[in-house]
């Protein structure tokens, strides 16, 4: 094989793997602070990708500029979940909480097959077929513009979390529980606005998406497991390991899509997952849980 | 009377923090032998290091005659160490009952004479009337001896108490050492308890280990300890005269 | 033997049982052939829930990944009779020899290496979906073209080798409903259910109490996969076709949990209970849906999820136990 196609699928797995991490990075920061494994989170990413094919066809939005409405109606939808229905479960058993995202996860998925019907949907952007050259490199625009709008959302998340007033109180929150209420937080907001920023980063990632992938109701299931396993590879509740799993499990896929056969890639994720949980069950970046 | 338990040199190590330092004591067969020290001496390391929960980083431990160091907590109470937890940990969804016959199984097969055995049990703590609630529905006095009884039921021979009188009324505190004595004197079993109430301390134990920063800083009984400078001074924190 | 299975049940608990039983054998002389499909998935549903409810309900080991027994079974039993003709009875004990050798990997690896609950759960899901993947490039099943049992009109039902009309699989599936419910009533029962109870409510203190949680988490996952394995040899012999986008699918698994979550996890009556209402609404709305001209694929799954949604909000405990307390069904406390 020769190694320029070796480098550009490479480049591509690389630049999905991006998108991956941000759609991760939700889950992460969700389990992070509020300690609930959001397993709808797939779905709530087919729910931005459906807005972005309704916005598309209806208003020719291009998906750059569609990411901020649609993270900030994901945000709200993410909000209101929380505060209305997850907070009452945060003390409750693990498997409870899990079912709870389960259910709703069904309900997402089904309702999108009763709006939208089975067939796959797609964004045909201007640029759809469009790719920069450089050296023997050939980049896919679609793919080079979701990667770096994956990253500068996932930049401002970072400075969020590091910068502002809110972002360290909800930090806290993820430290120490009690302690936040001691000194008076309203934790129940913090972790409303904290699912609400997870759904707001699955709403990018979706919309990204949307250029890179087709969008049936049945991508959900699919990419609330890959979430899972790019989070648990890079450690959860970790930020950074999220967007560098991502990187590391678009990679694998791409390279075992080339070197195998496609439909089989996903295999690869899922005996990373095995191994991870088996050998580093922290994850690459995460830290020893007791 | 023979050492039942003897440690010997026994440290553990926390990231580098020395939780215990070379401790060594023997609780002779049929005693009952009190651990004492201020917070943060230890104390509970020093338990779960027995009962197989930490694997010690050195030193020895025998029970009976063998070396159990490293062994796993469910192979430690099979040898014949039952323990209690600081903070209760009963089966909560389990009845009374339930939970007893939980332990009464380990020398059991039969679930019937399992069931026997943790009503006599449940006869001997008091807890028999309420041997069909739910565990979660007991107070807390009643869910410590609900514990004890537990721990009876998998009849070990030597029982380990963390804090069994912590939270208890006196009144409360004097039935369980009538109880203590009571169990130690009708079947010999060995006590071995961490505490912090010095009423009970002094009523039960025939001697009493010190526990300072994870060492051993006197051991002996009861009466002795209780005028030992060391001691005096790690728990009034008493400027030498 | 049976008086001591009866031993401390509520009279009126025995009188439902049998009513129920009673009522479950006449059903085919008035069932119709639409309401029989029904009646067996429902059983074949009160099964398999039954059959998780050992590893969740009774020793708390969260699996998420049943559909790997159910499809393992299935997969086994088919190819031994495509293949070599070997008929499902003899193809079962094959399909609970690969099941519980499964359910011993997944159990060695998780236990082993502490893996536990979510983190548990995700694995059971990583190996059904990694057994998805792989039977789906497998040659020796078809890969994803599917694996097809051979079709024929029988002249009369011939249990022997699982081929006949619906009323012969409802007798088969009520059949195994009931050894699986007698099978579980007197696990929870015996020395071992206890231990599972004691681990399920807090490991640690089971340990203390000189329980070996390793051994005993194994045997859980074991035998629920090997109970569960005969729900995929029925499944098999039953649709006669068999694809791995479809028995292995995360959504089996999910649908298998179902029953017992909302009738009730680690209860004897909550996985039938459970099946049956999911089941019995979801068939009425599909009928309402009907009767209005509607056909909406995705209609029953919403139903499922708005279901689970609630029982899991309103009723934590699941529906059979404020039943059985409200109608004195159950002795004592449990």
């Amino acid at each position: 094989m020769p190694f320029d196609v070796f480098l550009n699928v490479a480049v591509a797995g690389v630049l999905t793997g991006l998108v991956y991490g941000l759609m991760a990075l939700g889950l992460s920061v969700i389990f992070g602070v509020v300690r609930v494994v959001n397993f709808a989170h797939g779905e709530m990413m087919t729910i931005a990708m459906y807005l972005a094919v309704v916005l598309f066809s209806s208003f020719h939005l291009d998906p750059l500029v569609m990411l901020v409405p649609i993270a900030a109606v994901l945000f709200a939808f993410g909000y209101v979940l929380q505060a209305g229905l997850i907070n009452r479960f945060v003390t409750r058993p693990e498997h409870s909480q899990f079912l709870l995202l389960v259910a709703l996860g069904i309900i997402i998925v089904n309702t999108l097959l009763i709006v939208f019907g089975p067939d796959a949907r797609t964004v045909q952007t201007s640029y759809a077929y469009d790719s920069f050259q450089l050296g023997p490199l050939i980049v896919d625009a679609t793919k080079l513009y979701a990667g770096a709008a994956a990253l500068i959302v996932a930049a401002l998340l970072f400075a969020f979390f590091r910068f502002t007033l809110i972002g360290k109180a909800v930090r806290a929150c993820a430290d120490n529980y009690t302690g936040a209420l001691v000194i008076g937080l309203n934790v129940g907001r913090l972790y409303a606005l904290t699912f609400g920023l997870g759904a707001a980063c699955v709403g990018a990632a979706g919309t990204m998406m949307t250029l890179i992938i087709d969008v049936t109701p049945s991508v959900g299931p699919t990419y609330t497991l890959l979430a899972f396993i790019i989070v648990v590879t890079g450690g959860l509740g970790s930020m950074p390991g999220a967007l560098i799993a991502g990187v590391l499990i678009g990679l694998t896929e791409a390279l075992a899509g080339l070197l195998f056969t496609p439909s089989a890639k996903s295999m690869f994720a899922f005996g990373i997952l095995v191994l991870v949980l088996l050998f580093r069950p922290q994850g690459i970046l995460g830290t020893r849980r007791s | 009377m023979t050492a039942l338990l003897s440690l010997n040199a026994v440290s553990k190590r926390f990231r580098g923090l020395v939780a215990l330092d070379r401790v060594s004591f023997e609780v002779p067969e049929g005693a009952i032998y009190a651990v004492i020290g201020p917070n943060g001496a230890g104390k509970t390391t020093l338990f779960n290091v027995i009962a197989g929960v930490l694997a010690p980083d050195d030193g020895a431990i025998t029970f009976a005659g063998e070396p159990i160091a490293g062994s796993t907590a469910d192979a430690v109470c099979r040898r014949g160490i039952a323990r209690t937890f600081q903070l209760v940990r009963p089966f909560a969804a389990l009845s009374v009952e339930d939970n007893v016959i939980v332990g009464a199984l380990l020398r059991r097969r039969d679930v019937a004479a399992a069931r026997r055995r943790a009503q006599e049990l449940l006869q001997r703590v008091e807890l028999f009337d309420k041997r069909h609630q739910l565990a979660s529905a007991l107070t807390a006095p009643d869910r410590k001896r609900l514990e004890l009884a537990r721990a009876l039921a998998t009849e070990p021979r030597l029982l380990l108490l963390d804090e069994t009188m912590a939270g208890l009324r006196p009144t409360e505190t004097d039935r369980m050492v009538a109880f203590l004595k009571d169990i130690n004197r009708d079947s010999g079993l060995t006590i071995l308890l961490i505490e912090h109430v010095m009423r009970a301390v002094m009523a039960l134990a025939m001697r009493v280990l010190v526990l300072d920063h994870g060492t051993a800083i006197a051991e002996g009984t009861p009466a002795a300890i209780a005028h030992d400078p060391a001691v005096v001074q790690s728990y009034l924190g008493a400027e030498p005269a | 033997m049976i008086s001591r299975m009866c031993n401390g049940v509520p009279p009126r608990t025995m009188a439902l049982l049998g009513a129920l039983l009673a009522a479950f054998l006449a059903a085919p002389w008035v069932a119709n052939d639409y309401l029989l499909t029904v009646l067996i998935f429902i059983l074949y549903l009160a099964y398999t829930g039954q059959a998780w409810n050992i590893m969740m309900g009774f020793a708390g080991q969260f699996s998420l990944g049943h559909a790997i027994y159910v499809g393992l079974g299935a997969y086994v039993a088919a190819l031994l009779f495509t293949r070599f003709g070997i008929g499902p009875w003899i193809g079962l004990l094959a399909a609970i020899a690969v099941a519980a050798a499964c359910g011993a990997i997944i159990g060695f690896l998780a236990f082993r290496f502490n893996v536990a609950g979510v983190y548990f759960a995700i694995l059971t899901i990583a190996f059904a979906e990694f057994a998805r993947l792989g039977f789906d490039h497998l040659d020796v099943v078809n890969a994803s073209a599917g694996l097809f049992l051979p079709v024929a009109q029988y002249a009369h039902n011939d249990l022997w080798r699982l081929r006949g009309d619906p009323t012969m699989f409802y007798y088969v599936i009520l059949a195994a409903t009931v050894a699986a419910f007698i099978l579980c009533r007197m696990l929870l029962h015996s020395r071992m259910g206890y231990f599972w109870l004691a681990i399920r409510e807090d490991e640690q203190a089971a340990r203390a109490a000189g329980i070996d949680t390793f051994r005993y988490k194994m045997y859980a996952v074991m035998i629920s996969a090997a109970v569960t394995s005969f729900g995929g040899v029925f499944y098999a012999f039953f649709y006669n076709n068999l694809f791995p986008e479809q028995v292995f699918n995360i959504s089996n698994s999910v649908e298998i949990i179902l029953g017992p979550v909302i009738g009730g996890i680690g209860t004897l009556f909550g996985p039938i209970l459970g099946a049956f209402v999911l089941t019995g609404l979801a068939e009425s709305l599909n009928s309402v849906l009907a009767a209005f001209g509607l056909d909406l694929p995705g209609a029953k799954q919403v139903f499922y999820g708005v279901c689970l949604l609630l029982v899991v909000v309103a009723l934590p405990e699941g529906v059979w136990p404020p039943l059985a307390r409200r109608f004195g069904l159950k002795r004592g406390v449990q």
